[in-house]
């Protein structure tokens, strides 16, 4: 009845892409996309609207049909490699109106390695609390998720995904729409997903903050821009090349972080920036 | 057994086949794919009754069933040329499949016992003359073997597949990355509906069977917010609506079927208005209690910021006030009797004061919309 534990070859990358092509009728939303994401990182895939960032991920799922090229998970096409992968799906995605509790959502997580028909008991139950409590929600455990707010609501996705008890993590727009208290949140988790060896894709569309939570992007407009670590990624010249020049905002933003990353290590950066003083420490 | 109680024993398994499936219709806003599989399944029994020659109960299964499957297909690929809408798509394939089915009756079978009438309205009143035959030996009505026979069948097929339905009605994208496959178990609930409609056809027709799928569900979402507790509601209300249906028809020497439908939609009005959650009625109560919570703060927090001030008297009075607020001086009037009533404010020479219990009301309402910016 139990799936065979999936393989970890110590040589294969937690998502290898190659040549990817998904288009919708004959136009291509994604091209020729070559993608290797390192282990243990905190990535983004970052880019304009309608570059292709959800489908890039819905990809590496196995929700839209690929027309050419291949996606594996630690070497192996996802499928053999479901149990490896947590997916926090947009928030907008689903009808938040279902009658069903925070908890019942969360536990929703556990379904993959329970397989058909088997239903979830006190270990499932008591692991999803477990896992709502990390992202600071068990005591809205009981709560019609309908009444809860849009923070509280992406912190129950988070929280289901910890339930999959994964090794990789894939996530679309996890900060779109949250209040300063989730944002902190999904920070602090995203921080510890990584310090337990976990790789972590993001898609995010702030560039302010990029810089700060992630240390590895993948710059997207239907095809591949760049990917790479933070510093040598996150270029002017590679946003413009990402977002065609017209947004003169996007090339303002990184002068800001190229400034600010200039004067670093210094005692007011580290204050406002903790996490990416501690990463340039680390680099140097 | 009485020809009355099998009418009602065999309205009360319509309605438990029916709500099982019918939840998941409602949750899924796909209320009117069970009338158009209600609808399509029409040619299939026909082409069934065909090639069993007559009437053939696997036969009609069997043809209606895969009538249904090809309708939800048509209507899918329909809707993936993205031209035609989700409702469009459904709107064409189930009068197309519908029209077929009366062209065949009335081509082949016009002077046979598969009459229009008995498709759209059911004879649930004959369902106890309809028996089961086996070598001559009487096993009773046959409404009530097919009918217990699907209640039997959805309640395994819920209960077996209740964590698949609820993870790929509430997100098909984590069911499909989990492997649980969102079509899979699409095809499976429609496949359980048209069985399903087949089923209670015969016992209450094609249209009023779509009554009895989503009516109760709908209801029931109206009253919970547990999906368990949503399909034991919608039985329950289903169950309810066959029993008073009968005694209201009864009572008017009226249509059963037509009676139990009837009363399907009325537990659905009550539901919509006085459930004590969703209800109307309680989100107008609800409403207004909010209104006048805010009205109090309102009032309380304009004495607190006037208060020991020289205008204070003049910024106390009741006119002053509705001017001030841009409160009408009827309402002015009402709240300021709720905040006595409250012991929020008194009134001493003319003019209103905050109480030590107004006064942290103030503080609290104060605080809390610096909060909030």
């Amino acid at each position: 009845m139990h799936p065979v534990p999936p393989i970890l070859p110590a040589s294969a990358a937690p998502i290898e892409i190659n040549d990817l092509t998904v288009a919708y009728r004959d136009a291509p939303v994604l091209q020729d996309i070559d993608l290797t994401i390192p282990e243990g990182k905190l990535a983004a895939i970052i880019g304009p609207n309608g570059a292709g960032k959800s489908t890039l991920i819905k990809a590496i799922l196995g929700l839209v049909p690929i027309v050419a090229g291949s996606v594996r998970i630690y070497g192996r096409p996802y499928a053999e490699q479901r149990r490896l992968v947590g997916y926090v799906p947009q928030r907008s995605s689903v009808d938040w109106d279902f009658p069903t509790t925070a908890l019942d959502v969360v536990m929703m997580g556990t379904y993959g390695r329970l397989g058909w028909i088997r239903r979830p008991g006190k270990t499932e139950r008591d692991f999803a609390m477990h896992c709502l409590d990390r992202v600071g929600m068990a005591r809205y455990a009981d709560r019609q998720i309908g009444q809860l707010s849009g923070g509280q609501q992406q912190r129950v996705f988070l929280a289901r995904a910890l339930a999959q008890d994964a090794r990789i993590y894939l996530m679309d727009e996890p900060f779109n729409g949250v209040d300063a208290v989730t944002e902190r949140a999904i920070v602090t988790l995203l921080q510890a997903l990584q310090q337990q060896g976990k790789t972590v894709v993001c898609v995010h569309h702030d560039l302010d903050s990029a810089p700060e939570y992630f240390d590895w992007v993948a710059l997207l407009n239907v095809r591949l821009v760049a990917s790479g670590p933070l510093d040598a990624t996150f270029t002017a010249d590679n946003l413009h090349r990402t977002y065609g020049g017209a947004l003169k905002a996007a090339i303002e933003h990184l002068r800001r972080f190229e400034h600010e990353r200039d004067r670093l290590p210094t005692d007011a950066a580290m204050e406002t920036a903790g996490l990416r003083a501690d990463r340039d420490a680390n680099n140097s | 057994m009485s020809a009355s109680v099998v009418m009602i024993l065999t309205g009360v398994l319509v309605a438990t086949a029916c709500a099982l499936p019918g939840v998941f219709l409602v949750l899924r806003r796909m209320a009117m794919m069970a009338d158009a599989i209600s609808h399509a399944i029409l040619p299939g029994i026909v082409a069934g009754y065909f090639l069993a020659q007559g009437p053939s109960l696997p036969a009609g299964f069997a043809g209606a069933s895969l009538a249904a499957i090809v309708t939800v297909a048509l209507v899918e690929a329909l809707q993936h040329t993205r031209r035609v809408g989700g409702e469009s798509a459904i709107g064409i394939v189930f009068p197309a499949m519908f029209a077929l089915g009366v062209l065949l009756v009335s081509k082949y079978f016009a002077n046979v016992h598969l009459d229009t009438d008995a498709v759209l309205y059911g004879n649930i009143e004959f369902a106890a003359f309809d028996v089961w035959l086996v070598n001559d030996l009487n096993l009773g009505p046959r409404s009530l073997w097919v009918m217990g026979a699907l209640c039997v069948i959805n309640l395994l097929f819920v209960g077996l597949c209740f964590k698949e339905l609820k993870l790929a009605t509430f997100d098909p994208g984590l069911a499909a990355a989990l492997g649980f496959s969102p079509v899979l178990i699409h095809y499976a609930l429609m496949a359980v509906v048209s069985v399903t409609t087949v089923g209670a056809f015969t016992a209450v027709g094609a249209i009023l069977v779509v009554a009895f799928m989503i009516a109760p569900a709908a209801a029931a979402y109206l009253l919970t917010d547990d999906l368990g507790r949503m399909i034991a509601l919608a039985i329950g209300i289903g169950a309810a609506s066959a029993l008073s249906g009968w005694f209201v028809a009864l009572a008017l020497d009226a249509s059963v079927a037509g009676a139990m439908a009837t009363m399907s939609g009325l537990f659905f009005l009550l539901a919509l208005f006085f459930s004590p959650s969703h209800g109307l009625v309680a989100r107008a109560r609800r409403l207004r209690r909010q209104r006048l919570r805010l009205a109090l703060e309102n009032l309380v927090v304009h004495l607190l910021n006037h208060e020991h001030q020289v205008s204070e008297a003049h910024e106390a009075e009741i006119a002053h006030l509705s001017s001030e607020l841009r409160w009408s001086p009827r309402f002015a009037r009402w709240i300021v009797a709720i905040a006595k009533r409250d012991q929020l404010v008194q009134q001493a020479n003319g003019y209103l004061s905050l109480t030590a219990a107004g006064r942290d009301l103030a503080r609290q309402a104060a605080a809390s919309r610096d909060r909030e910016g």
